[in-house]
Formats: C-alpha cells, sequence, structure tokens
C-alpha cells in the first residue's frame, strides 16, 4: 500500500493547483454565491474537456480515466484550498460514485460516460445525509418505479440535469434515475449556511423513475467511505488554507507595538492547529491509500471524515478569532471557509456519527475473527 | 551491497564468531570490529555507512537469530551520536568502542535547579586551568548519574559573551571526588532521575566538545537526538535475554540495570494500548460516550503512527521541506498521553482511586494516572514545542527577548 503520494500524484496535484487558482480565486467564489445556479459553466466545461477531472476515479470502460479515491482526493484538497464552486461533488463524486458502485451494465454503460466527461451534471438523491442506516427513510419507489416522497438536501438540486435517486422497494433499496424535469419532481432551493455550495430540496409526486440498479447494505457503507473520503480532503484543503492565512495574517497585523504572531497564547494555538492539521492530513491521505488498495472496511475512512471535520471547524474557529473583530465581517473572507466546514462536518455524518462507526467496525471485525 | 549479500556476509560472521559463552564484552569486541556493531555509522568509526534500509537487514538478522547487539539503552546513545558528529577523532576513537561494548555507561548534565526549559540559561561554571577545566555547579534530572562512567555536560566558561555563546560542551568523568550524585524521587514514587553536584570536578583540556564557546550547537544536536525517542518511543534494541549462555546472562544483567529508570515510561505515554481490552472487560464499551472518547484516542494513536510514517516515507525518498516531525510527534505524544489516561479513568470508575492489589491491571492504571504529567516536561515541555512548531514550522516571529547582552547581566534565579 502506498504511503506517500508518488511522482506522478505530485505533478497532477500541480496541475490541478494551478488551475483552481487561476479559476477560483476568493473574487470569483464571491460572486458565484450569489448566483442561483452558483457555479461558472465555462470553469466547469474547461475542466471537464481540457482536465477531464470528473471522469478521473470513474472506470475506463464507463468512460472514465480509471483513477481512484488518492487522485480524486488530489483534486478535491485543491478545491477546498480554493473554494471551488460547482457541481464537482454532487456529480462526479456523489452521482458518479453512486451509479459505479451501484448501477447495472447498461445504465453505467448510458449515463457514466457523460458525467465522467462533464457534459451531464448529475445529482444524488438520499433522503438522508447522516448515517448509511438511515437511507430510505423518506422516499419510497413501487414495483413500477414510480417514485414519492422528499429529500430536504440535495447537492446543486436546482442546476442538475439528472437525479439519480435511492429509494426504498418493498424488499431493500433500488437506484433510479430521472430527468430533474419530469413529471412529478418539484425542486426548491434551499437557503444554506454555505452560499458556496447550492442546494435544494426535492420532493417527489409518482415521478415515473428509471431503475438502474441495487443497493446493498455492503455498497451502501462502501459508497459512504469512498464520499466521505473524498469530503475529508476538501476539508484538510479547506484547513490548510486558513492556517497559511491565518498565520500570514498574525505576522503583519500589529498591536501593542509588536505584530500579534509574536504573542506565545497566539503561537501557540496556530501550533496545535498544525498538530491537528498534520494529524487530520495523514488520516486522510491514508484513508484514500486504503480505500485504493482494496475493498475491505476499515476504520479509517469514518476517522478520516471524523479527523478532517473537527480540524477544519477548529481551524475556522480559530482564523476568525485571530484576526478579530474584522474576521466576523462579510467583507473578510475567512467566513466564507467556516461556512464550507460548518456544512461539510455535517455533511455525510457529524463527526460523532463516525466515531461510532469506528468502533463498530472495530466489534464487527472481532466478531468476525 | 545488496540486502541478501549484507544478509551472507553476516551470517558467516555470525557463524564463525558469536557464540552465547563468550562474555558479553568480548562478543561485542568482535562486533565491532567486524563493523556490525553500529551498521549505520562511518566506516573510520566503527561503523559500515549503511543506509537505513541496509541497517534493517542487520537488525532484522539479529532478531532472527537472537543475536546479542551493540549496548544503546539509556544515556549512552545520545552521548555516542553526539561525539559522532561533533567530536573530534581522538574521541570518537577514544570514546565509541566503549560505549558499543557496554564498559562504560553515560549520563546527561544538561538541566539545572535554574534553567530547565532555558537550557541555555545555564550557570555551572568552567573555568579553564592549565591543564583542566574547573567545573563548579549543580545539575538536576541526570537520568542513571549513579551508574554512569562518563557524562555530557553543557557549563558556562565565559560570562560575558551572550548566554549561547558562553557555553562549552565537556565529557566529564563521573568517578571523580568532585562529583556526586544523590537520587531524586518524582511524584510516581521512581527515582529515576538524580541531581549531580559538581565541586571543582576536574575535566581534561582534551575532553572540550566541538571547541570553547560552541557548546550550544552540540547540545541542539543531543537535543534533537533526545527528542526524536521521544517522539518514537522508546527501543530497547536487544533480543529478549531468554536464552542461556554466559552473553545471555550478562546482558540481562545490563538491561536491569539499564532499563530501571525506564520501567515506568510505557505508563507516563497513558498506555492506549491497554483500553479496547478493559474496555471490553468491563462492559464500559457498551457506553455511547465511553465509545466516543475511545475512537478520538484511536483518531490520536492511529493518526501519529501513520503521519510519522509518512514522514520517515518522505523523508527515504529524499524529499525536501521543512517536516515539523520531531515537534508535533512530541506534542502529539502528549495530548495522546493524557486522553489515554482520561478514558482509563472513564472505564475504572470509583476503582481509579486505588493503587493496591486490588487496583486494575495489576497497578499498571495507577501508575499510568499517576506519571502522564512527565510526558508533557521530560526532553522539552508542551509548551516549549509549540514555540519551535510556531516559530521553526510556521515561521511566526520570535518572543521579544530580555536575555540578550553579556550573561552576567541576565536576571536569574537565586539572586
Amino acid at each position: 500500500m502506498q504511503t506517500v503520494l508518488s511522482e506522478d500524484q505530485e505533478q497532477f496535484k500541480h496541475v490541478v493547483q494551478r488551475f483552481f487558482d487561476t479559476h477560483s480565486t476568493t473574487t470569483a467564489v464571491r460572486k458565484l454565491a450569489e448566483t442561483e445556479t452558483g457555479f461558472d459553466p465555462l470553469v466547469w466545461a474547461q475542466l471537464s474537456e481540457t482536465l477531464g477531472l470528473p471522469g478521473t476515479h470513474l472506470s475506463e470502460q464507463y468512460g472514465g480515466h480509471g483513477f481512484g479515491p488518492v487522485e480524486l482526493g488530489i483534486i478535491l484538497e485543491e478545491m477546498g484550498r480554493t473554494l471551488y464552486c460547482g457541481p464537482f461533488f454532487s456529480s462526479a463524486v456523489m452521482a458518479g460514485y453512486a451509479l459505479e458502485l451501484f448501477g447495472d451494465d447498461a445504465a453505467k454503460i448510458e449515463r457514466l460516460p457523460q458525467i465522467a466527461d462533464g457534459s451531464i451534471r448529475a445529482t444524488l438523491i438520499l433522503d438522508d445525509l447522516n448515517h448509511p442506516s438511515r437511507v430510505g427513510g423518506l422516499i419510497k419507489a413501487t414495483p413500477a418505479g414510480a417514485l414519492t416522497g422528499s429529500a430536504p438536501i440535495v447537492l446543486d438540486g436546482c442546476s442538475a440535469d439528472v437525479f439519480i435517486i435511492v429509494a426504498q422497494e418493498d424488499s431493500g433499496l433500488g437506484l433510479f434515475a430521472l430527468a430533474s424535469k419530469a413529471q412529478g419532481v418539484e425542486v426548491a432551493a434551499q437557503d444554506s449556511i454555505d452560499m458556496t455550495r447550492k442546494v435544494a430540496r426535492v420532493t417527489l409526486n409518482q415521478a415515473a423513475g428509471t431503475r438502474v440498479g441495487s443497493v446493498s447494505p455492503q455498497d451502501l457503507n462502501r459508497f459512504w467511505d469512498l464520499t466521505s473520503v473524498a469530503l475529508a480532503h476538501e476539508m484538510i484543503g479547506g484547513a490548510a488554507r486558513l492556517l497559511d492565512e491565518t498565520v500570514e495574517y498574525t505576522k503583519g497585523r500589529y498591536q501593542f507595538g509588536r505584530p500579534i504572531g509574536s504573542f506565545q497564547a497566539l503561537k501557540h494555538r496556530c501550533a496545535d492547529l498544525l498538530m491537528s492539521l498534520e494529524f487530520a492530513k495523514a488520516a486522510t491521505h491514508h484513508a484514500g491509500f486504503c480505500l485504493a488498495a482494496n475493498a475491505q472496511e476499515t476504520i479509517y475512512p469514518s476517522m478520516a471524515k471524523a479527523m478532517a471535520a473537527d480540524c477544519f471547524m477548529d481551524m475556522a474557529r480559530a482564523a476568525i478569532q485571530l484576526r478579530g473583530g474584522i474576521g466576523f465581517t462579510w467583507e473578510n473572507d475567512t467566513h466564507l471557509w467556516f461556512k464550507r466546514a460548518k456544512c461539510d462536518e455535517v455533511l455525510l455524518g457529524a463527526p460523532y456519527q463516525h466515531r461510532a462507526r469506528m468502533i463498530d467496525i472495530l466489534q464487527e471485525a472481532q466478531d468476525v475473527a | 551491497m545488496s540486502h541478501d549479500q549484507i544478509r551472507a556476509e553476516l551470517e558467516a560472521f555470525l557463524d564463525a564468531e558469536f557464540s552465547p559463552d563468550l562474555s558479553l564484552v568480548e562478543w561485542r569486541k568482535r562486533l565491532l570490529a567486524a563493523g556490525w556493531a553500529a551498521p549505520l555509522w562511518p566506516a573510520a568509526y566503527f561503523g559500515r555507512d549503511f543506509s537505513q534500509a541496509e541497517a534493517l537487514v542487520v537488525s532484522q538478522v539479529f532478531a532472527e537469530r537472537q543475536i546479542v547487539g551493540a549496548a544503546q539503552v539509556g544515556p549512552r546513545r545520545l552521548a555516542a551520536e553526539t561525539i559522532l558528529a561533533h567530536g573530534t577523532s581522538e574521541q570518537k576513537l577514544r570514546y565509541l568502542p566503549k560505549i558499543l561494548t557496554g564498559e562504560h555507561a553515560w549520563c546527561q548534565l544538561f538541566s539545572e535547579p535554574g534553567s530547565g526549559s532555558d537550557l541555555a540559561g545555564a550557570s555551572t561554571r568552567a573555568e579553564r586551568k592549565a591543564d583542566h577545566w574547573l567545573i563548579n555547579g549543580q545539575k538536576v534530572w541526570n537520568t542513571s548519574a549513579h551508574h554512569a562512567d562518563f557524562g555530557i555536560l553543557v557549563a558556562r566558561s565565559n560570562w560575558d559573551l551572550p548566554k549561547h555563546q558562553g557555553l562549552s560542551y565537556f565529557l566529564i568523568d563521573m568517578r571523580q571526588p568532585g562529583v556526586e550524585v544523590r537520587p531524586l524521587k518524582q511524584m510516581n514514587g521512581h527515582a529515576s532521575f538524580n541531581e549531580v553536584f559538581l565541586t571543582d570536578a576536574r575535566v581534561p583540556l582534551d575532553d572540550l566538545v566541538g571547541g570553547e564557546g560552541k557548546g550550544w550547537a552540540v547540545a541542539t544536536t543531543t537535543l534533537s537526538i533526545e527528542r526524536q525517542g521521544f517522539a518514537r518511543g522508546r527501543s530497547q534494541g536487544a533480543p529478549a535475554a531468554a536464552s542461556a549462555g554466559r552473553v545471555y546472562e550478562e546482558l540481562a544483567r545490563e538491561l536491569e540495570i539499564d532499563n530501571e529508570p525506564y520501567t515506568w515510561y510505557p505508563q507516563r505515554e497513558g498506555r492506549p494500548d491497554l483500553i479496547m481490552q478493559r474496555a471490553q472487560d468491563t462492559g464500559a464499551i457498551e457506553n455511547d460516550v465511553v465509545r466516543q472518547e475511545i475512537a478520538k484516542l484511536i483518531c490520536l494513536t492511529e493518526a501519529a503512527r501513520i503521519s510519522a510514517n509518512q514522514v520517515s516515507a518522505h523523508q527515504k525518498s529524499g524529499g525536501q521541506g521543512v517536516l515539523p516531525a520531531g515537534s508535533i510527534g512530541k506534542l502529539g505524544a502528549s495530548v495522546i498521553a493524557r486522553h489515554a489516561a482520561h478514558v482509563h479513568t472513564m472505564i475504572s470508575g470509583a476503582s481509579a482511586m486505588l493503587s493496591g492489589p486490588d487496583s486494575a491491571a495489576d497497578g499498571v492504571i495507577a501508575e499510568t494516572l499517576i506519571s502522564v504529567p512527565a510526558i508533557s516536561i521530560a526532553g522539552g515541555t508542551d509548551e516549549i514545542q509549540r514555540n519551535i512548531i510556531a516559530e521553526r514550522v510556521l515561521g511566526m516571529p520570535k518572543e521579544q527577548r530580555m536575555d540578550t547582552g553579556p550573561f552576567r547581566d541576565i536576571p536569574r534565579n537565586g539572586q
């Protein structure tokens, strides 16, 4: 198993880094935050066509590039660092992984290439975003594929072309596809704390979905692991950016005749934050390497999600605190990351839920052994 | 040399030279002569210029065949590595062999009652006489000083220079009338350390390391080796002395003396390794709050382990850039120890009060609860580690100093 990034992966990271430094400036982020769809179609086209990013982690046989969680993590780390606004997580990660893991072959052949090349923006409708065991409580499917129910939080629900939906069937969970403009579909934008990632409520009323696969509990756990680790990468990217900028701020801000970064109270807090970041990064990268190496369930994905979430949120709190009053203003950029941190913290399970899951996994492993 | 060649040469050497009936010292002399005692060291000084990977082959063979290696437990390692880095050729030839054979035990004479975290504020006096240095002062926290033949000593040779520039680094013979060693009892009941009183003690002129006034640079090397040890955990570096034969019996005696100060060291690290089993045995694992705290502990211990692996993989691949490894590892060890003690307490409940025969794990847990404060202090306090991380890794501005100018003018304790 890998321990550190390979040379090729480091090079890929530089390419991705350059792209988002250029195309996801805070000026662009602020502008997109004020729009309804929350993304720039031109940048989306570029990252899809020039760099082929949405297909990075998807299988080559379905139009992807056949890389894995590590390369996807590299992309998301840079997206988190620059707070990229766009449907990458909803379409490439959530819908892409769902189809790849749950979809039947015909559906993958038909739909994944379009997700991989960015020509279709899909999103996944999960009626619960807290814990895999709770999925399927709100959306039901009849044997004929009529979908009824409501999901309160759908990422990029207002701008997606296609919905991929997990719904409860008579026995087990099924996977369905549905055009976002189909009959019986009602999409209502939700206000989110985080204006840089758009969410919507989607209500289905006897909507005629196409059944495209089934969702076994094992596959759903694997999906949860893959998406949680992807999100953890976004979080450590954001946290690293916050630490860099906060430390720079303390070097340049003078009070009592000296830079505030020379006060131990601030130094010690920054040192603790660096340790927490190094640990969260180690956990997240390790989780990516584990997922890439095998399909066996381990504690590491949940550990990564819990640690990255706590780290990002601690970092965001400190980033505001160490700036003092200016950090609490709308004009200062810090709140943009703070709000992303808050939403990422609870998306796909809060840290306490992932910690509980770690112990569950350890105990199950013991029972098997 | 390929790993197979190393293995073959070493196996042949062991077949020809090793016998359990040798005396410990005689065996180690043979190891030393063949360069197997310290394969990482330069060939000119008893080693083989091996890489970490090559040296690993050597330790694997030693472990497989239950071969006794060079003496390495305790402060003698700090002395050896420092002499290797800064000593003169004569010092290396004179002192290193008997460190490796275990004939000489060493201790570290750095901290003083008046200078703990501020190690460069040492005020033990070193006066240059015609044919020796005359040493006067007091040292403290000296592990194994009561068994030591020699000490690595930091003392002030010039009081008119700024404090870091007035220090010199010496190798001092502990078996002389001017050196008095007294044990120091700690809050956990052990006495792993000593106070050392130096009264007109003498150091030959040849036993100055790194040059007069260069003591701080040399001491920094010792301290960084010490910190690595804290971050990595203490390696015992010797096979289980269970086999029969003179060499094993002598090793067992040596280890008993060498390891005695460290018997409680696993406890100061919080014993996170015992948590899961205890939580299951007591049923505490069923409690949701305990589960959360255990998971937090696993996050910390696993992340610290993974992070250390990633750092060493990065270094092996020749990676560049500042890596905050040492200080972060040490700070992490403190956080882990505190949290582990907290979880042990949750698991024990009221019986955490007990330290006698009825206490958990035969007193190990009680000893853990009263030993963890040490890990945040020894080898550089958490606060000092945070300063190092903030200033050297994050590049934050240095604290304003009150201790510039001639050392004699700086306010000190007891003045």
